[in-house]
């Protein structure tokens, strides 16, 4: 039950129940859907930019408790932030759930409320579930046309 | 044959779930800690022993390869694999070897037939008939055929209940029509459809039929005679036989008329560098080195099952299907998926504000494993009105107590999202 706690902390449940800035942007100056074929979660990130900064963003979409808190928590996370600190965030967020579990050092405090995902670490094939977001608005931050596919 | 009947049937003609269970090694662990629960049958079978031991002793004692050599090994492996076709064949009813193609799965021997016999016969402005119900593997081969031939791939609708709606597949089923495949057993929902009565409709109409068995093998006993149908695609993985191993059943007219699926060694009769002389069926349809082991191993599971009786293996999973069903139903909050009149022992459930996979994973770690997601079966969920189902399905290992942990998993499902 312990892991379990660890992967559906209370923070992720309530951001899967009530998910941050929910719904798409009209208009919005960049936008990416997202794919996981394996389980046909889908999301659509729509976002705008001012001055080099992420200065609003939404998502929507279907998927598990785990892509909806990551979806939430992630809009939450790079609001405000330039896109070069957004892509280090997606970076380090990465690293958080995939990097090898033994050298493995406490999450970077740059993270903030995003290391409440560490507990997807022991759940390997959840990994995606968590960054479909991050792939997501990654794609529309590179202005990619084609949906972007977790496989 | 008489002794194991007795052995895995009390007086009562019941399936004697013990003995079952103790043919199967995988169950000799925990997961998590926990005895394992495993209700992802339809997904792929646990194997017995039985079968098992047939690949090894393939392997260990006569292996070499098939049709080919002069020597002791290649007619020992050639028998085996010979005897494995006449078991598969007489476990579909047919009488006749040379309709009995292996193939890697069900969605070979589907590929199969679409890439020769619907080629030949699928023309611009043609139909395919499926329905609603189909896995994946009996629409896209159709969809692929139908692309290349500018034809029009036709779904008869299912209803509330996730049964076929006969009165719609009857009009469906016109002059264009070249080819309707159906489901005999869904693999989401466990719908049984009466594919007789299906079939008869095609038939009527001069409309050749193929049956995706692939879920009715481990549950039904099967008669392509009876059921009347031109092809019927099966899977050795799901009815407790090795994976990478499968057959296809035609009428041999079909399978005389039909240009070969792959070009190689074993189907020949004779290659010039002009013209090459192909070999009569089944050969003719088996290009290549085929899985000598895994047909083996697909023969011995028909053994498996015969020995275990169709008619208590049927018995015993309409039970846990009632079961499943009655205590699924009574839980608040549960809403089934699929509740067929006829049904083979699958259960696909969602839980109210809880995800599949979310559902799935909590389960797994109650050591209760279930599938969950689109089941391969995307038309079927957005039917329902649902991205993703958990399902539970049945084997003839279950028991009711496996039924009492995924419920006690469900009831931990709703405690970490209260």
């Amino acid at each position: 039950m312990s892991e379990l706690r660890d992967l559906y902390q209370e923070v992720i449940l309530d951001h899967n129940k009530a998910p941050r800035n929910w719904g798409a942007l009209e208009p919005h100056d960049r936008e990416a859907l997202g794919h996981n074929p394996l389980c046909g979660d889908q999301l659509k990130v729509t976002l705008n930019l001012n001055d080099g900064t992420i200065s609003d963003i939404r998502f929507e979409g279907s998927g598990c408790a785990i892509s909806k808190a990551s979806g939430s928590l992630m809009t939450e996370a790079v609001k405000g932030k330039s896109l070069a600190e957004a892509e280090t965030l997606f970076e380090s967020f990465h690293q958080l759930l995939t990097g090898d579990p033994s050298v493995r050092e406490k999450a970077p405090p740059a993270l903030g409320k995003l290391a409440v995902f560490e507990g997807v670490r022991e759940f390997p094939v959840r990994v995606k579930c968590a960054t479909l977001a991050w792939h997501t608005l990654h794609a529309a931050l590179e202005e990619k046309t084609a949906p972007v596919s977790t496989e | 044959m008489g002794a194991m009947l007795e052995k895995r049937q009390a007086s009562s003609g019941r399936l004697d779930v013990e003995s079952v269970r103790a043919d199967f090694p995988i169950f000799e662990q925990t997961v998590y800690g926990k005895p394992l629960v495993y209700l992802d049958s339809a997904a792929s079978a646990a194997k017995p022993r039985q079968v098992i031991a047939a690949e090894v002793e393939c392997y260990e004692r006569y292996y070499s390869n098939v049709h080919r050599g002069v020597h002791y090994l290649s007619q020992r492996s050639t028998e085996a694999y010979e005897a494995a076709r006449t078991k598969v064949s007489r476990f579909l009813g047919c009488g006749c070897l040379r309709e009995v193609v292996f193939t890697r799965g069900t969605t070979e021997a589907i590929n199969l037939v679409a890439s020769t016999f619907g080629r030949q016969r699928v023309g611009a402005g043609d139909e395919v008939l499926i329905t609603g119900l189909e896995h994946h593997s009996n629409i896209v081969p159709w969809q692929m055929l139908c692309e290349e031939k500018g034809a029009r791939l036709v779904v008869a609708p299912i209803d509330d209940r996730g049964e076929v709606i006969l009165e719609e597949l009857e009009p469906r089923l016109g002059p264009r029509t070249k080819i309707a495949a159906f489901s005999h057993v869904s693999n989401a929902l466990g719908t049984i459809n009466p594919v007789g009565e299906m079939v008869a409709m095609a038939k009527e109409r001069g409309i050749p039929t193929l049956i995706d068995g692939a879920q009715a093998a481990p549950h039904l006993a099967i008669d392509v005679g009876a059921i009347g149908c031109d092809f019927y695609a099966l899977s050795g993985h799901k009815m407790y036989g090795p994976s990478g191993i499968g057959a296809l059943w035609a009428k041999l007219e079909h399978l005389e008329a039909m240009p070969p699926y792959q070009g190689g060694g074993e189907m020949i009769t004779t290659v010039r560098f002009e013209k090459t002389e192909y070999a009569a069926p089944p050969a003719k349809f088996e290009a290549g080195t085929p899985n000598i082991a895994g047909a083996i191993g697909m023969g011995a599971a028909v053994d498996y099952l015969h020995g275990l009786g169709p008619a208590a293996v049927a018995a015993h999973e309409e039970e846990l299907l009632a079961e499943a069903t009655r205590r699924l139903q009574e839980l608040p909050g549960v809403r089934l998926i699929g509740t067929a009149r006829h049904k083979a022992a699958v259960v696909s459930f969602v839980v109210e504000g809880v995800h599949a996979h979310d559902v799935g994973t909590i389960l797994d770690r109650e050591g209760v494993a279930v599938r969950a997601g689109h089941h391969c079966a995307q038309p079927v969920m957005e039917r329902f009105g649902v991205a993703a189902t958990a399902r539970a399905s049945f084997g003839v290992y279950n028991t009711r107590d496996d039924i009492d942990r995924l419920v006690a998993g469900i009831a931990k499902v709703k405690e970490v999202f209260a």
